[in-house]
């Protein structure tokens, strides 16, 4: 095979993708449990942790620039390496959400919950299995599969919804739940948005795929 | 850059008659590593390859100050053994100059002037290692009575490889060593340089930059006869350090 040296450079940043995606996974279902248990102190180790994130995505880029400079992708190796820069930009991007709900629990204290927490942990799940998902169409390079996740961002909009109608409710009733109400809605937007992120990674696997680049799905907020 | 150079000129300076083809060229070249020359045509990078093996000792009127340190030896002392030290650097052309004789004696030629191996089993078995070296001997095994100049230019061109891998060397230089092949080709000899690089310290002199940037660890500009920069390949051609060297690699001069 010719250029077998540049198809293990693209190989290893897939990899690193990959690994980036799983620090973001752990660390948004990290910080919805500390939420959940209201964990000060994990929640300050969440927020620390975003620094390695970060660093990641600046290694990733530094990686593609390096490719770019010196090894003159064209057609789908160029493509590949401007998906993953805008993919990383993403993630990097889903990584501050983490540690904004870890912001979020910081600021909420010890305080007891204004009520036990449902839609928001699933609001966090839905969202981690779109971001699996989506990293393994990447990696297979299935452009319908990343089509098709988009549509599921529908169902996290959908319990966003319920969710700030549920908390609007209890600030009605009792607007000595308005704070930690808030809170809360915050940490929802915080969720959907990491969920309208996914969307842009899976329009920019769509785009290494066939070469088009479109909105696939808008989102409702 | 943190290494022990494997090749180090010191205030190099080179003469064509009056003409002043380097100056004050310091340079310090890493081993097992692909190093890369860059610059326009006429800049001095041949000429500098050229007085590694001492090529240039071959023109007439031809002058050369300061000192080229290989493995701690000056290799300009007037005493160095030329034969000994072209075997050790070794020397890879622009067009493939193979010679007009079969594969087999392509391969041989070297050992016979090097006095190596006289032994037909040794010499066999050295041109096996050589052909297998470059991705050549599973073509080529059957057909080592061949004249050489039958095959394709990148087969030539790979043989003009392995006749130096023969000699074991420790330094190869390449002068423009693709420029006669298409890009298909050119790309097959980088991955070889890239498999050879383990084992050698190779130098290449190239008018292609996207070469220099794909296939080499560092890269030197030069310009006028001087080394303008050097660095890692990477850094070179991401964030070159002089302006010079910023206008050459992205086009706008040279």
């Amino acid at each position: 095979m010719v250029r077998e040296s540049f198809s293990k450079y693209i190989k290893e940043l897939e990899k690193e993708v990959t690994e980036m995606g799983e620090m973001v996974i752990v660390a948004i279902t990290r910080s919805v449990e500390a939420l959940k248990t209201l964990n000060v102190n994990e929640a300050k180790r969440i927020i620390a942790d975003d620094m390695l994130i970060n660093k990641k995505r600046w290694d990733i880029e530094e990686k593609c620039i390096n490719l770019i400079a010196t090894q003159q992708p064209v057609a789908s190796d160029l493509r590949e390496i401007l998906a993953i820069l805008c993919i990383v930009t993403d993630l990097e991007r889903m990584g501050d959400y983490a540690e904004g709900i870890g912001k979020i629990v910081v600021m909420h204290g010890s305080e007891p919950l204004i009520k036990p927490l449902v839609d928001i942990p699933r609001m966090a799940e839905k969202a981690v299995s779109m971001l699996k998902k989506s990293l393994d169409a990447f990696l297979r390079r299935d452009a319908q599969a990343a089509m098709a996740i988009n549509s599921e961002d529908d169902e996290v909009d959908l319990l966003y919804e319920q969710v700030y109608r549920v908390l609007l409710n209890y600030m009605i009733e009792d607007p000595r739940t308005i704070t930690r109400a808030t809170y809360l809605i915050w940490v929802a937007h915080n969720l959907e948005r990491f969920a309208d992120h996914i969307t842009n990674i899976c329009e920019r696997i769509v785009f290494l795929v066939t070469g088009t680049m479109s909105e696939v799905k808008v989102s409702r907020y | 850059m943190d290494f022990v150079p494997k090749i180090e000129t010191v205030g190099l300076n080179f003469y064509y008659s009056d003409f002043l083809a380097l100056e004050d060229v310091n340079i310090k070249i890493p081993g097992q590593n692909i190093t890369s020359i860059i610059g326009p045509s006429g800049c001095g990078k041949s000429t500098l390859l050229r007085c590694c093996n001492r090529m240039n000792d071959l023109i007439e009127h031809t002058k050369v100050e300061g000192g080229i340190i290989i493995d701690e030896q000056d290799i300009l002392r007037p005493d160095t053994d030329l034969i000994s030290l072209r075997r050790k650097v070794g020397m890879v052309f622009q067009r493939p100059n193979v010679f007009d004789l079969s594969i087999y004696n392509n391969l041989k030629f070297g050992l016979r002037i090097h006095q190596m191996l006289n032994r037909k089993d040794e010499v066999m078995q050295a041109v096996q290692q050589g052909l297998e070296h470059v991705g050549l001997w599973g073509e080529l095994k059957d057909k080592l009575g061949k004249n050489a100049r039958a095959l394709t230019l990148e087969q030539q061109q790979r043989l003009c490889i392995a006749r130096v891998l023969i000699l074991r060397p420790d330094i190869i230089l390449l002068d423009e060593p693709c420029s006669a092949l298409d890009p298909i080709s050119t790309l097959k000899i980088e991955d070889l340089l890239r498999v050879l690089k383990q084992e050698y310290t190779l130098v290449i002199v190239t008018h292609n930059m996207q070469q220099a940037a794909r296939v080499s660890d560092y890269t030197g500009f030069m310009y006028l006869g001087q080394l303008i920069e050097f660095g890692e390949t990477k850094q070179v051609f991401t964030n070159p350090k002089e302006k010079l060297t910023e206008n050459y690699i992205s086009g706008h001069f040279g």
